[in-house]
């Protein structure tokens, strides 16, 4: 599963991401690494980009990189 | 004792003014709460300018503490030094004391943010490799409380040895004073010992640079090792031994691209640090209260989004009218006052037509201009703009560009030069250019007055419904602009700039009620630089125009007016007195020179005085009005007090009004795509490092207003 298939409101855990893509070293440097837990907070219109929290910070992801991040979904919290 | 005294005034006065003993560097993550920081430490005694040879920012602010003056450089805000954008290329330089004209600075104070320590911790790892003596103020720690989040400072401290951390809340002035001292003897102090997030990293790092005899610092070597194929790592390989940078990288990075390993090991660090400092597991879903999560959905977001943009343009107009009537009268009642009391001489004329009429013509935007920058200033300090951002990037990617793009153009609504400066945060060059040439089409402050000037005088002031007619208009030029960016962008990134899709990623801070001191101070530097321009060019060009305007005088008229000069008044009722001063005119150089431009012009539909005012505005385009001030003032009807009622009440010699409603829609359009703005030429010049861009986008915009403005008239006219 990729972080492209959450909804809003839910959450997963970071298992590995594919980094052969600029914008997804971009969102690294954000702190978008392996283990970390993310929650998916809203979206534009349309689905995309969507906005993803992590330790009380907050990135925006355009669904086409969010798709190189492999993920497990958690419970809140988690 | 007397002596002593005396000799003591002058040097303290130039340790102020001059050289500070010592200066610092102020940085941090955007929205950290730095420019609050500073504005508390400096207080009003800043100036901002520019690096040599680059267009950040520079700015800089004096501290005064117990041992004397010592000078604060604010910093732009960053998220990691790795981006390899300009303003984080100038940190590193600013910092390791690279560019000429700023002294390498004593020390570092490092502004963390409370809610964001995941992010702020690791720029501060990065930065600590450059081995300069740091403080950190932990800001935000009063909204982190109220957040649930306690931070254990101890605990922070330990896993930072030799950074002193000081809590600091800005907006209360709390903790102020202890950082003052800490940096009062920063500069004493060693530089803290290896970061402890990478360790390997660094330690190979300053293996190597103490292979070069102090020709490379750790921080050159980590940048040529982490950016393959750039000019850090071209310098490095000439110092260092072949092979040894690739067999470092191999070593560190392995197959890996060296930022996303540095990514992961540092913010792993940062990761274990968190887990020590915040009292509880940090909880997810604390970005913004409940109210802003509703309000970020995607629907009532978009639409509070153009609900605001609305507002922003009705409260420019609205809001204004009071003080703007204010001013107005009061400039008319000095320019009565000032030509009874200097006669109807050249001393008189010069005063009330040349002086008053022009500056006061463009000294009377300056209420709308105030609130104009107030909310832009407003949005992007609570955080809007990026909001802004991300709900526009799918509007924004239909024209080629990302949602990046989005904050320079919103910003270009108060002036496209910061707003040019601004593109510099969007990483591809293709990118930057295309949103660097549809900035200037954004309605900025400088147009405002012109629109404001031709909507008061021929739009009625009725309302639609809940909104003021004249509000719509000036939103339909606005939206104007818009479009005419939107398409030059797009045209542009289909030819000459084709490249791959943009590339969109932004860290969006949450909202957040800004800092009422320094909104004002942000507010105040642009208001210094609006009356700057008036006091200065807008004052020389009406000067220059007055001085056309009344030479050559006409002894005794011989010659009729030509056929195609306008005089204030139809040729029926005309008193002998108006007849003269028409005459004057037509014949001064002015007149002349407007005579023979004006075959050019009209076919728009412009007078020789309308078309004398647009030639003028090409260096600035705030001129034009202050030129119609002083143009309609020189032979001015006495009945007509504002320019307004005197752009209404002048005629063709046939006795047809010259602004018809063709003719003024024409020069709305006109202004709104035409690029008149010699400081917008100048700025993309220096961000595109070549003239081809600015010559385009002169020849380009001027040809777009000339022909949609002729289109209109001639179309308009005969329907």
């Amino acid at each position: 599963m990729t972080l492209a298939e959450l909804k809003p409101g839910q959450s997963a855990r970071i298992l590995s991401i594919d980094t052969g893509v600029p914008g997804v070293i971009r969102l690294m440097v954000l702190g978008l690494i392996e283990d970390a837990i993310v929650r998916i907070e809203n979206a534009a219109i349309g689905g995309d980009p969507i906005e993803i929290s992590l330790f009380g910070t907050s990135v925006s992801v355009r669904r086409q990189h969010a798709r190189h991040f492999l993920i497990e979904p958690v419970t809140a919290h988690g | 004792m007397a002596d002593a005294s005396v000799i003591e005034v002058p040097v303290k006065a130039i340790g102020i003014r001059r050289k500070a003993r010592h200066s610092f560097v102020v940085i941090g993550n955007p929205n950290s709460g730095k420019s609050t920081l500073f504005n508390r430490l400096t207080g009003l005694r800043q100036t901002t300018g520019n690096y040599p040879g680059v267009t950040v920012e520079k700015h800089v602010g004096i501290m005064q503490t117990e041992i004397g003056a010592m000078e604060l450089i604010d910093l732009p805000g960053i998220y990691c030094l790795g981006g390899q954008s300009l303003d984080e290329r100038i940190a590193v330089d600013v910092i390791l004391g690279r560019l000429d004209d700023v002294a390498r600075p004593s020390g570092m104070l490092f502004v963390l943010d409370a809610t964001h320590l995941y992010q702020g911790l690791y720029l501060l790892e990065q930065l600590l490799e450059m081995q300069v003596p740091t403080v950190v103020a932990l800001t935000m720690t009063d909204l982190a409380r109220a957040r649930g989040i306690t931070i254990d400072i101890d605990a922070l401290q330990a896993r930072l040895p030799g950074i002193t951390v000081r809590e600091v809340v800005s907006t209360r002035r709390q903790g102020i004073e202890a950082l003052k001292q800490e940096l009062q003897d920063l500069h004493e102090r060693a530089a803290p010992d290896f970061p402890a997030s990478w360790p390997a990293l660094s330690h190979t790092a300053q293996e190597l640079a103490d292979r070069t005899s102090g020709e490379l610092t750790r921080m050159d070597v980590i940048q040529s090792l982490l950016h393959p194929s750039s000019d850090a790592e071209a310098r490095a390989n000439a110092l260092l031994n072949a092979g040894e940078l690739k067999s470092a990288r191999e070593e560190l990075f392995g197959t890996e691209p060296p930022q996303a390993v540095e990514a992961r090991q540092r913010y792993r660090w940062v990761r274990g640090v968190l887990g020590e400092v915040l009292n509880e597991a940090p909880l997810l879903g604390q970005v913004g209260a409940r109210l802003g999560n509703w309000l970020n959905r995607p629907w009532p977001a978009t639409v509070a989004f153009f609900a605001l943009m609305a507002l922003v343009f009705q409260a420019v107009f609205s809001w204004a009218t009071p003080m703007m009537d204010a001013i107005d009268a009061g400039a008319s009642d000095l320019g009565l006052w000032v030509s009874a009391a200097a006669g109807d001489g050249m001393l008189g004329s010069f005063l009330s037509d040349g002086l008053i009429a022009g500056v006061g013509s463009v000294i009377v935007f300056l209420p709308q201009i105030l609130i104009l920058f107030l909310f832009i200033i407003v949005l992007e300090d609570s955080g809007y703009l990026a909001r802004a951002a991300f709900l526009m990037d799918r509007v924004m990617r239909t024209v080629g560009l990302s949602g990046q793009s989005v904050i320079p153009m919103l910003s270009s609504f108060a002036c496209a030069v910061p707003a040019i400066m601004a593109t510099r945060v969007i990483p591809d060059r293709r990118d930057r250019i295309a949103t660097i040439l549809a900035a200037p089409f954004m309605t900025c402050s400088a147009r405002l007055p012109i629109y404001a000037l031709l909507i008061a005088a021929f739009v009625p002031a009725g309302s639609l419904g809940w909104f003021n007619l004249q509000g719509i208009v000036l939103f339909g030029l606005y939206l104007l602009g818009i479009f005419g960016g939107l398409v030059t962008a797009r045209l542009l990134k289909l030819t000459a700039l084709r490249g791959p899709k943009p590339v969109f990623v932004l860290a969006l801070p949450e909202f957040r009620k800004p800092d009422l001191v320094t909104v004002l101070l942000k507010l105040w530097d642009r208001v210094r630089v609006f009356l700057k321009r008036a006091g200065t060019v807008i004052f020389a060009v009406a000067v220059v125009v007055w001085v056309l305007a009344y030479f050559p005088r006409a002894e005794v008229v011989t010659d009729p007016p030509g056929p195609s000069v306008t005089s204030m008044q139809g040729p029926a009722g005309d008193t002998p007195q108006q007849q003269a001063e028409a005459m004057q005119l037509s014949q001064s150089w002015l007149g002349r020179m407007g005579r023979w431009v004006e075959p050019v012009f009209e076919p728009l539909g412009w007078d020789w005085r309308v078309s004398s005012a647009v030639i003028a505005g090409f260096p600035a385009r705030e001129v034009v009005v202050a030129v119609l001030g002083t143009l309609y003032a020189v032979g001015s009807d006495t009945d007509e007090e504002t320019l307004a009622g005197r752009l209404r009440s002048a005629t063709w010699p046939d006795g047809r009004p010259v602004f018809t409603l063709p003719m003024v829609l024409g020069l709305l359009v006109f202004y709104a795509w035409c690029l008149q703005c010699a400081a917008t030429l100048a700025t993309i010049r220096r961000e595109t490092n070549s003239w081809r861009w600015p010559i385009f986008a002169w020849f380009y915009m001027t040809t777009l207003g000339y022909v949609a403005a002729l289109l209109i008239y001639q179309i308009g006219s005969r329907l």
